[in-house]
């Protein structure tokens, strides 16, 4: 058997030595065809790689984090960006309790109807509701905005993912990287340098971000700034700390799932992997009469 | 196949059933007694796990159904309602949809194993063409299913797949109207995508049991290539063949549930995480991994052709790249007659053998390649990736048969085993075709 | 040797055994997320929380009729008569006999007796059709049943009393059906 693998093992790893040697040398010639005015690849800086303390196999969301990142998001984004695939509901998963939910629903108005009059009437939102978001419509947003519209975020951190390239991403496979979204969210909200390069145009009312993923400038002006929310754990609000906590509030809003998902995939794995050797015995027991 | 059959009903209601319908009969012959050449390696498994995870994603498919609503405005939220609402239905989804990706898998390494082996050789040319049949099949109900979530890839792909339909010439944009039920993908192309994603799968099953039964007619080939000559060559097929299916399936599904659990997203891609948007295409817009081959394939054709020194084009570079990536598959239906060689085993092959390691890092090279833009030093590589594919094929494969000087063959499949057996494992045949696993 | 032989044979026993409980384990766990997806989505769930009804407008005789978690149930100010025939009524009148004032619900210094029921016959689920006929309250179209003003039976096949929700009255002109405590 172990002898089978190895030999396998050579002949794949020579494919992969192959084909790796034949990208390197595209990669290098690629490199020149830049130079000579190629399209251009965005975004122009890979996301800085933050730990985080959902990565890895036993990773799990920091409540403490998630509750600040709500506040960030209440207080900052949520002027611009929807959140509509969250429900108030879903922030028991923050900690908070029945009664601070319905607290925080009932700040926004939702419309209901119609009554028995016939007519749309608001009402206070609950626990059941979906995230009211700022505007009507998306047609709205876009001419609020001056003709951009800031995305929806309840997925984001799972919709922004560039592209990692060769070999990286076949070593993102045994090193369980799978923060690539929150890794860009933070990124951008940090990364607006305090002016453009020298050379580099910015379109009237674009700002320059390095890490943007689809251009060199985008609508959003830098959102976050120093002490521009107050946290209630006392928690010192730089801007990298509101980055990072409303970063993992949408990493969780996108995957509110993941401990449970995390958690369940260990015991099915080792479960699998006593059975597999139950089955690795009972294979060698049921062969061992037969040359083969 | 033994030609007759060994089950011998013991009860009452055994006998009474056997005289009028012998489905136990059936199965016995097909799953107990059913003879397997005693020296199939590992890679003989994938057939098992194929049938498992077809049923694997029927059954997680039919599940998720129950959440899905096949309407433009409200699919992509009903999946994701899935995700978060319903019990254990994140879980499901991911299932589903790695489970997408590791059929694939499967059914590549099952491919790779029969070309490696020579099973498509005579008297199996039906069954590998029903098996080519199953991948065409699989490729059209993962595409439509892809759709179904109506995420940003699920349009554009639904978008540029369709219109290698309107690639034909004349008819071209009245077949892609109908093919999409509208004048652009909309929610009569959800609809029928759906529709349609509900049904292959039972028809794959269906060719599943005509490929499951022309292999139980011709019998399996193994590693040596020699034909099951005697009954030393064979051993029944449970417990042997089941024991080590099920041995193989479960290690399959540790891989599975590694990425289903821990990186769910790993092999699908972030921009479906979006929701359609008819006025917005994605940067990159690539297929799912597993038609990456395929896609630059069709991006390396990028020339009309012609009559040399006139203007009059003969086919354009849209209906050239269509042609070219369905020929891409069209060309697996004629292996076995352009493989003129006798010996079936690459194993004896020793030319054979080193240019099917070079089309299988031709075929991974080829999918690195679709998942680059077409620009820049990509395109002639795509070029010469996809002249490489068909060289293999039409060139190299008809070629190898006149020109290649095979190994001496053992004279029975015991003869190998007992030959290997008897100098210690250390035998000249190497790598994956060696010893199928460690002796007991 | 025939030691060595029995043991082996027990040793394979064992594994055999094992292999095939594992076996039986992953089908157990492989049918678990298959059937409890079938259940209703945390939405729904959350859906069916308590509803707030204003029963200020609904006067003597008159019945309205609500929904709560998807199902109808049925709000009926009861008229004096029909209160005092109700609590008048012999036991034997009735299938599966309850107590008037145990079925009718009225709020503590308010002038006002009510009968909350379920609206979904028990024998086979049809909205029973309001009748008044003194004790008689509501007739099923579908199979005939007869229920008097509180909803108790008195002709089948229905086998039972329409059920009583869970409800409170928030004040005298609010009614929660859905949770039996106040504030919840």
């Amino acid at each position: 058997m172990k002898t089978v693998f190895t030999k396998f093992a050579v002949r794949i790893s020579a494919v992969l030595v192959a084909s790796s040697l034949a990208v390197a040398g595209s990669t290098l010639s690629l490199s020149a065809a830049d130079e000579e005015g190629g399209t251009v690849h965005y975004p122009l800086q890979k996301p800085m790689e933050q730990s985080w303390s959902f990565s890895g196999p036993f990773g799990h969301y920091d409540k403490a984090q998630l509750q600040r990142g709500l506040k960030v998001y209440t207080e900052v984004c949520a002027a611009c960006h929807s959140m509509r695939l969250l429900s108030y509901r879903n922030l028991g998963d923050l900690g908070y309790s029945e009664q601070q939910i319905k607290n925080y629903a009932a700040e926004y108005d939702v419309i209901d109807g119609p009554n028995d009059d016939g007519e749309m009437f608001e009402r206070p939102a609950k626990p059941n509701d979906r995230f009211k978001g700022p505007y009507a419509n998306d047609k709205e947003a876009i001419s609020a905005n001056n003709g951009a519209l800031p995305p929806d975020m309840s997925l984001l951190a799972k919709a922004r993912a560039p592209e990692r390239g060769f070999p990286t991403f076949i070593f993102d496979i045994f090193t369980m990287y799978a923060e690539n979204g929150s890794d860009y969210i933070y990124s951008l909200l940090v990364g607006y340098p305090e002016e453009a390069p020298d050379g580099v145009e910015v379109q009237d009312g674009l700002h320059y971000n390095p890490y943007f993923v689809s251009g060199s400038a985008l609508a959003m002006a830098p959102p976050l700034s120093d002490e521009l929310v107050e946290y209630d754990d006392g928690t010192k609000a730089t801007m990298e700390q509101q980055a990072k906590d409303v970063t993992a509030f949408l990493a969780w809003a996108a995957d509110p799932n993941l401990n449970d998902r995390k958690q369940r995939g260990f015991i099915v794995i080792l479960f699998l992997l006593i059975f597999a050797g139950l089955l690795y015995f009972t294979k060698k027991k049921v062969w061992s009469d037969v040359a083969h | 196949m033994s030609g007759h059959s060994t089950y011998n009903p013991t009860t009452g209601f055994g006998k009474f059933m056997d005289s009028r319908l012998p489905i136990a009969r059936l199965i016995h012959d097909s799953f107990v007694s059913f003879p397997v050449p005693r020296n199939l390696n590992n890679f003989y498994t994938f057939g098992g796990i194929l049938m498992v995870m077809l049923v694997s994603q029927i059954v997680t498919g039919i599940v998720i159904a129950m959440h899905f609503t096949p309407e433009s405005t409200m699919a992509f939220d009903s999946v994701h309602l899935l995700r978060r609402d319903v019990s254990y239905g994140n879980t499901l989804q991911s299932w589903h949809a790695v489970g997408a990706s590791m059929f694939f898998v499967a059914v590549y390494i099952h491919i790779f194993r029969g070309l490696y082996y020579g099973s498509y050789k005579a008297p199996r040319e039906v069954l590998w063409i029903l098996g080519v049949v199953i991948y065409l099949l699989m490729m059209a109900t993962a595409f439509m299913g892809y759709v179904l979530p109506w995420g940003q890839m699920s349009y554009w792909g639904a978008q540029v797949i369709t219109n290698f339909f309107s690639a034909i010439p004349l008819v071209g944009d009245t077949v892609r109207e109908y093919l999409l039920g509208g004048y652009a993908v909309g929610n009569a192309t959800l609809n029928r995508f759906f529709s349609l994603h509900y049904l292959l799968p039972f028809m794959i099953a269906g060719i599943v049991i005509l490929h499951v039964w022309t292999l139980h007619v011709t019998g399996q080939t193994n590693p040596t290539g020699v034909e099951v000559k005697s009954k030393q060559d064979v051993i029944p097929f449970t417990p042997y063949a089941t024991v080590k299916d099920a041995f193989a399936m479960v290690v399959f599904m540790i891989v599975m549930c590694y990425f289903v659990f821990f990186m769910p997203d790993y092999l699908g891609h972030a921009d479906n995480y979006i929701m359609a948007n008819p006025l917005k295409t994605p940067a990159h817009i690539v297929p799912e991994w597993y038609f990456l081959p395929f896609y630059a394939v069709l991006r390396a054709v990028d020339f009309n052709i012609g009559i040399p020194f006139t203007e009059i084009v003969l086919i354009d570079s849209k209906l050239g790249g269509v042609l070219a990536m369905f020929g891409a598959i069209a060309v697996l239906f004629f292996v076995p007659w352009l493989d003129t060689s006798d010996v079936r085993s690459a194993n004896y092959r020793p030319m054979y053998k080193i240019f099917f390691w070079l089309f299988v890092a031709n075929a991974v090279f080829l999918g690195y390649l679709g998942s680059r833009p077409a620009e820049g030093i990509w395109i002639p590589l795509m070029k010469a990736s996809t002249f490489a594919y068909f060289f293999h094929f039409l060139v190299i494969m008809p070629l190898l048969g006149w020109f290649e000087k095979p190994l001496p063959r053992p004279a029975s499949i015991t003869d190998a085993v007992l030959a290997k057996a008897g100098n210690g494992g250390s035998s000249h045949i190497e790598g994956a075709t060696a010893e199928p696993q460690s002796k007991g | 040797m025939s030691e060595a032989h029995a043991s082996d044979v027990t040793r394979r026993d064992f594994l055999y055994i094992a292999t095939g409980a594992a076996g039986a384990v992953a089908v157990g766990g492989v049918a678990w997320p298959l059937v409890s997806q079938m259940g209703p989505n945390e939405r729904e769930k959350a859906a069916g929380g308590p509803v707030e009804i204003d029963i200020s407008a609904v006067e003597p005789g008159m019945l309205i009729t609500v929904i709560w978690r998807g199902k109808p149930y049925f709000i009926r100010h009861l008229t004096e008569t029909e209160v005092a025939s109700a609590k008048q009524a012999p036991e034997a009148d009735f299938i599966d006999f309850d107590t008037a004032d145990a079925r009718i619900a009225a709020v503590e210094g308010a002038d006002a007796e009510w009968a909350i029921v379920a609206a979904n016959c028990t024998h086979l689920g049809c909205v029973p059709t309001k009748v008044d006929t003194g004790l008689e309250g509501w007739i099923c179209p579908c199979h005939g049943s007869k229920f008097d003003v509180t909803g108790r039976v008195m002709k089948g096949p229905a086998p039972t009393n329409l059920p009583l929700p869970p409800f409170v009255f928030a004040t005298a002109e609010k009614l929660v059906i859905g949770a039996d405590k106040a504030g919840a």
